[in-house]
């Protein structure tokens, strides 16, 4: 942060150049992710889709510097992985919630500022406003157990928004929840992702291995394949940037889900 | 060893209705009503859903008590007293086994009367005052209590954060514990009073020597509880080690330091009694218990045994109330 960065407009999001991500194992080495590109812009909401195993989850942790990658680079915001982990350039969503039992609704919102040092007042308030925004005011005084699963996975989610990252990245964040849930969480999410009070768009990364998600959410969608982990599509959407769930219904939703499918087959196709 | 209470779900009995309150509605809705406190409220009924399973062991007991008093004593009452006028009943057996000056087992309200009368007959100061021994003996215990959690603490702090004081610390400490406290507790008499050390202090060492154990062992695991997850989420915000460990690992380490903390007081007593035999009896419950021996005076060993299990009882149960004024959230 300190040396002078070029202007962020010209900057990448994120920048993946020939990753690969290799672990040795006894018998045979096993390939996660096999010389892998992918150049996200800020604003952009890109979601990463494909089986099990295809090594999403572990593009996005390289991403995170939650994992090292064997060859390749990796940029966040111009930064090496590290440097923006440290510089607290990104808010991360887990696949489950991870709260502290311990601390109520607030105190786990309020983690993160801890850490970054904030005063408690101050980080209270900054804590309150996110929980606001996902809904769940009236609840900082409960503990995790007391809320549903829908709704300690939004507390996390107001938890990961802590530093105003202009990163946001989430794995299988709704993938334990049930589809009623899981479609309100996704408009809340899009609301995020694009605020109403006219300040830039954040920039997400979001893992799923649900189609319609991908497509509700997604202004770009990167289909990847297992046996090596690699993208296989990158499909740009022509949906409008705002959307309901209504939008499931139209032809052009249609027509994008179709296309992630037939991707879907032929990354399993080579195999 | 009657004071060591193994009651891990002293809050059990407000899980159930949690389960219940965790009904899976998502959405804004209103704030859910709070459950009601399950801890406080102490309804007629709720106090005997509590005492009752208590209350009802303690007559058992009683009765058997009663029961083993006649058929120990009755062979001293016989050969003495009854035989010597014939015609006796069951009545003049019980009369007489359960009054009994030095009995193989003292009738309960015996006991209870040597109690009451030691207690109140007597000044606080004075030997015969068993409060007075229970005080000596629970300094002791109390002294070995801190410097065994603190050492127990230090253990696992060490253990958890260097790999090779696992594998060298961990097998010293677990054979520590295989040694007898009978045969250290001399040990460690003799070698502090060769320095001029008596009096509370050696007492508290082999309470502290018992005491460290299951403290250390709790907290190791304890400490190394938090999940992946909850570790990468604190790399993710850039945590320092220092911020790891007290913002995770410590909070995430209390529901096994208590319960280890209460095994660690009532063995820390049992350690404290035991440093108290070889010092020649001069004060505490150990020593009480000693001198009842020599005389053959059962009625005081066993109203010196009855106040160490309350003892016990008491120590555990300030244990557990801290446990509640320091564990927010409570039980998962």
């Amino acid at each position: 942060m300190s040396s002078t960065p070029p202007p962020l407009s010209l900057l990448s999001a994120v920048e993946v150049q020939g990753v690969s991500v290799v672990y040795p194992a006894k018998e045979h080495t096993v390939t996660a992710l096999d010389n892998v590109s992918l150049n996200i812009q800020p604003g952009e909401f890109v979601s990463l889709i494909g089986p099990s195993g295809c090594g999403k989850t572990t593009l996005l942790r390289v991403i995170a510097d939650l994992e090292q990658v064997t060859s390749g680079t990796v940029q966040v915001n111009g930064m090496s992985t590290q440097a923006a982990r440290l510089a607290r350039a990104y808010g991360y969503v887990f696949q489950a919630p991870a709260l502290f039992p311990w601390r109520t609704v607030l105190g786990n919102c309020c983690l993160p500022l801890e850490i970054h040092g904030l005063q408690r007042a101050q980080a209270r308030g900054v804590a309150m406003e996110h929980l606001e925004r996902v809904g769940l005011k009236g609840f900082e005084g409960k503990y995790p157990w007391q809320l549903s699963g829908g709704m300690q996975q939004r507390v996390s989610i107001a938890r990961a928004l802590g530093f105003e990252p202009k990163l946001l990245m989430m794995d299988e964040p709704f993938g334990a929840l049930d589809e009623i849930t899981r479609d309100r969480l996704n408009e809340q999410l899009l609301r995020l992702w694009r605020p109403d009070d006219g300040s830039e768009r954040r920039t997400v990364v979001f893992v799923t291995h649900s189609i319609p998600e991908a497509v509700f959410l997604s202004s770009r969608i990167v289909v990847m394949s297992p046996r090596p982990g690699r993208i296989v599509d990158i499909i740009e959407s022509s949906l409008p940037a705002d959307r309901t769930l209504d939008i499931r219904d139209t032809p052009a939703f249609a027509e994008i889900s179709h296309r992630v499918r037939m991707s879907l087959q032929d990354g399993h196709g080579g195999h | 060893m009657a004071g060591i209470e193994v009651k891990p779900q002293l809050r059990g009995v407000g899980s159930l209705s949690r389960v219940r309150e965790k009904a899976g509605d998502e959405g804004g809705g209103a704030p859910r009503p709070s459950p009601a406190s399950p801890r406080g409220s102490l309804t007629p009924s709720a106090l005997w859903f509590r005492a009752g399973p208590v209350l009802t062991v303690l007559g058992f007991v009683l009765v058997l008590c009663y029961a083993l008093a006649v058929w120990l004593n009755a062979p001293q009452v016989i050969e003495r007293t009854l035989s010597a006028q014939p015609g006796w009943g069951a009545t003049d057996l019980m009369r007489l086994t359960w009054s009994m000056d030095r009995p193989v087992l003292p009738a309960p309200h015996q006991i209870a009367l040597d109690l009451y009368d030691s207690i109140f007959n007597w000044p606080l100061d004075s030997p015969r005052n068993l409060l007075f021994h229970a005080a000596v003996t629970s300094s002791a215990t109390l002294l070995g209590f801190v410097m065994g959690s603190v050492l127990g603490a230090v253990l696992a702090v060490a253990i958890v954060h260097s790999r090779t004081l696992d594998r060298s610390l961990f097998p010293w400490i677990i054979a520590s514990q295989t040694v007898p406290v009978l045969a250290i507790a001399p040990i460690v008499i003799v070698i502090l009073g060769s320095f001029g050390v008596s009096g509370t202090f050696p007492k508290a060492i082999i309470s502290m020597y018992l005491c460290f154990f299951p403290v250390a062992v709790a907290l190791v695991k304890g400490l190394r509880s938090p999940g992946v997850m909850e570790t990468e989420l604190l790399h993710t915000y850039a945590a320092s080690p220092a911020q790891a460990f007290w913002k995770l690992r410590v909070p995430a380490s209390l529901p096994f330091l208590f319960p280890s903390l209460r095994v660690g007081i009532a063995a820390g007593l049992v350690g404290a009694i035991v440093g108290e035999l070889p010092t020649g009896a001069q004060a505490g419950l150990g020593a009480r218990l000693l001198t009842g021996s020599y005389y053959g005076n059962t009625v005081q060993i066993w109203s010196a045994l009855v106040m160490s299990a309350l003892l016990g009882l008491f120590l555990t149960a300030c244990v557990a109330l801290a446990e509640r004024l320091l564990t927010p959230g409570g039980k998962r």
